[in-house]
């Protein structure tokens, strides 16, 4: 069993005060973002990246995941009290949570939401372990060539999956890979789009653009939903929720978490998109399905399992690949990049005490989760009532003092301002800011292999398809970019009966 | 983090709560301030509804011509650079490519996507965010002279008091502590170099 000796190793690493106690505060900042409705967990990562600097890599990086996977179990709370999603991953909560809620029946929902958010995040865990290994002893002999087409192809599944328009998120990709370019170029040293600025000659910083465009877009864009504003819930009581809606959840908690698990492993997929898939899959296999939408307990406990089971799987496509999944492990690629650790295949050989420290942290983070979300919850709903009104100018002067003491420097600030008016007017008319980071984050990976990759073919782009990875890849590329005109073909003939669609526009655009 | 018991002033219509902490008999007392019995198709029809107005046409052509404009703007600015051939390529290649897709993708944006809706109107709420901007912006420009605190001080009584509507009150509390608890932070305990005026 040698291979299970790094894993044991891992425990060692995450056992150190530091990080456990790194772990604690992700988690209770997880928890606290999922609870208040406003700022999503990418949105707090980015205005918290500051933080990373002076700890280390997988200090830094147990954090950021804490808050990452805290935030699906917060989501639920308001989600089931107030009828008001505070994560987009809860939103089919809503649909039974808060009616089981009305029936007083609010404590079983969280307790059953909890304890499936517990198995699916452990079962992913476990799934990393032994899946993660094999992926990035395959991704090895990736060369420039393959990396060239699975940045692609990350890059354009992230912004087709993504909610609204398709072509939009794909302007905002390309706006991402263009700002990217400021700066040096690497193989020439000749300065790009600098307009003549010293500070822009390095290049713009990751954190800036992520503080800016996520973090303070998103308090500016958040300053004008008035209405979303959350009522005080009352107390909560009775969480253990009983043998038999235990036995009744137990299905949908266990096929949540297979599907799940493998649903955040594919880019652009995650959270949101697993608890979408485990709803209309609990709905359908339902011997009732006329009780979904009625306070069904598989409504609750299926997508709450799934939201957290691929929460928890998005980190293989980026530990073993090197390629982000989703804006927030777009965050967490810059958070490692940041730290002098570039993420990649040679990532579980090369510093496995950061690989397993990072898995094996989630163990913790999880059964820490799972003690504040049943025995703790009361405290949690206490935290509803305080009032969006105080915390945003909170967020809002963290996020400026933090980008300042990034280089010490005013310059910083002023970036993460100008990208916040970005951020918040691309939101306002209808561009998604997820590809936007994540293609900056790829950018200088993509160009440097597409060169590295041309000048091995000798400067002809058809030597990509005369390797199969890269080949295959490019394939699976064109097809995602034709999807669209075939899709919008089929919605047209399928126009005439709105009713069936409905269900998936509701889920697109919350 | 300061609990307070009421619920927030400035949530619309019939959403302010009767709901202050009753007492914890096991069930949640949700005051019934609209019709519960919706199917989720309802709820996500009702969300639907409260959602910011559309913007029209013209927004779709605004935000089009940008994205064109910087894609002209880039692909003007990468051929100056110099091309190169693909075997041996001069630093402005790679900005030609994203840019002439950014132009594709942007003309496309400006015919293909006239009815959609998914850009939102500037309303009279815009000022809210406008107001925010400015004070970030003011913070920006007086912290090199002024230091952080007092700006720090007046961004948060604008932004809780004319952006949040919070009580006189609780707005000056509010703010005192929480400019007193980043003077903590930033200056005494993490010793920052943070411009700070005392």
């Amino acid at each position: 069993m040698d291979f299970l000796n790094p894993v044991i190793n891992g425990f060692a690493v995450v056992l150190e005060p530091m990080n456990l106690l790194y772990c604690l505060i992700g988690v209770v900042i997880g928890m606290l973002i999922g609870v208040l409705p406003g700022l999503g967990p990418a949105a707090t990562i980015a205005i918290l990246l500051p933080l990373t600097y002076n700890v280390e890599p997988v200090t830094a990086i147990i954090m950021l995941a804490g808050i990452f996977y805290g935030a699906q179990y917060g989501g639920t709370i308001t989600s089931v009290l107030l009828r008001l999603p505070g994560e987009a991953s809860s939103v089919v909560t809503v649909f039974d949570g808060y009616q089981m809620a009305k029936q007083g029946r609010a404590g079983t929902a969280l307790g059953l939401a909890s304890i499936g958010s517990f198995v699916g995040g452990t079962a992913a865990i476990i799934g990393l372990t032994f899946l993660a290994p094999i992926v990035a002893s395959f991704a090895l002999d990736f060369g420039p060539a393959e990396y060239t087409a699975l940045a692609l192809l990350g890059i354009l599944l992230v912004a087709t999956i993504s909610s609204g328009s398709k072509t939009k998120a794909l302007i905002a990709a390309a706006l991402g890979l263009l700002l990217a370019t400021v700066g040096r170029d690497i193989f020439t040293g000749e300065n790009r789009f600098t307009f003549g600025s010293l500070e822009l000659a390095d290049g713009i910083d990751f954190v800036p653009i992520a503080m800016g465009i996520f973090g303070l877009g998103e308090i500016l864009y958040n300053l004008e939903e008035r209405h979303r504003a959350a009522k005080a819930p009352s107390a909560v009581a009775n969480v253990w929720p009983s043998r038999g809606d235990l036995k009744q959840a137990s299905g949908a908690i266990g096929r949540g978490s297979v599907l799940g698990f493998f649903l955040g492993i594919l880019p652009g997929g995650g959270a949101t998109i697993a608890s979408m898939a485990s709803y209309a899959m609990e709905k359908k296999r339902a011997k009732q399905p006329e009780r979904f939408g009625k306070g069904a307990p598989e409504g609750v406990a299926g997508p709450e399992t799934a939201n957290n089971a691929a929460a928890t799987s998005s980190f293989i496509p980026l530990l073993t690949l090197g390629i982000p999944a989703n804006a927030t492990m777009a965050l967490m690629f810059g958070a490692l990049l940041i730290q002098g650790v570039t993420p990649g295949p040679q990532l579980v050989e090369q510093d496995p005490g950061l690989f397993w420290g990072v898995v094996n942290s989630m163990y913790i983070g999880n059964i820490l989760l799972l003690i504040m979300s049943l025995p703790l919850v009361g405290i949690f709903v206490k935290i509803l009532r305080v009032r969006a009104a105080i915390l945003a100018p909170i967020t809002a002067l963290i996020t400026l003092l933090g980008a300042y003491t990034i280089n010490n420097s005013m310059f910083d600030v002023t970036l993460v301002v100008v990208f916040g008016i970005v951020g918040y007017l691309m939101k306002k008319f209808g561009f998604e800011p997820g590809p936007l980071v994540l293609a900056f984050v790829l950018g200088s990976l993509l160009e440097s292999s597409l060169r590295r990759a041309l000048l091995v073919f000798g400067g002809d782009p058809l030597g990509f398809f005369s390797r199969p990875i890269s080949a295959t890849l490019l394939i699976v590329f064109v097809l995602v970019a034709a999807l669209p005109g075939i899709r919008s073909g089929l919605a047209k003939r399928k126009a005439t009966i709105p009713a069936d669609t409905a269900a998936t526009e509701i889920k697109e655009k919350v | 983090m300061i609990p307070v018991q009421a619920a927030s002033p400035v949530s619309g219509g019939g959403n302010s709560s009767n709901a202050v902490s009753s007492a914890g008999n096991g069930t949640t007392d949700l005051p019934d301030a609209e019709p519960d019995d919706l199917t989720p198709e309802q709820l996500a029809a009702q969300w639907e509804e409260e959602k910011p107005p559309a913007a029209g046409a013209l927004a779709n052509v605004g935000s089009s011509l940008v994205v064109i404009g910087v894609g002209v703007g880039a692909v003007v600015l990468s051929v100056a650079m110099g091309l190169g051939t693909p075997s041996a390529p001069q630093p402005g290649l790679w900005p030609f490519m994203i840019s002439c897709v950014m132009v594709v993708l942007g003309l496309f944006q400006l015919i293909m996507g006239r009815r959609n809706r998914d850009a939102e109107k500037f309303t009279r709420m815009s000022v809210a965010p406008l107001t925010g901007l400015v004070t970030l912006a003011a913070m920006v420009a007086l912290m090199p002279i002024a230091g952080f605190e007092l700006p720090a001080l007046v961004l948060c009584i604008i932004w809780m008091r004319y952006l949040g509507g919070e009580t006189w009150r609780s707005t000056l509390v509010v703010s005192a502590v929480v400019v007193a608890a980043f003077y903590g932070i930033f200056v005494t305990a993490l010793n920052t170099s943070i411009p700070h005026l005392f």
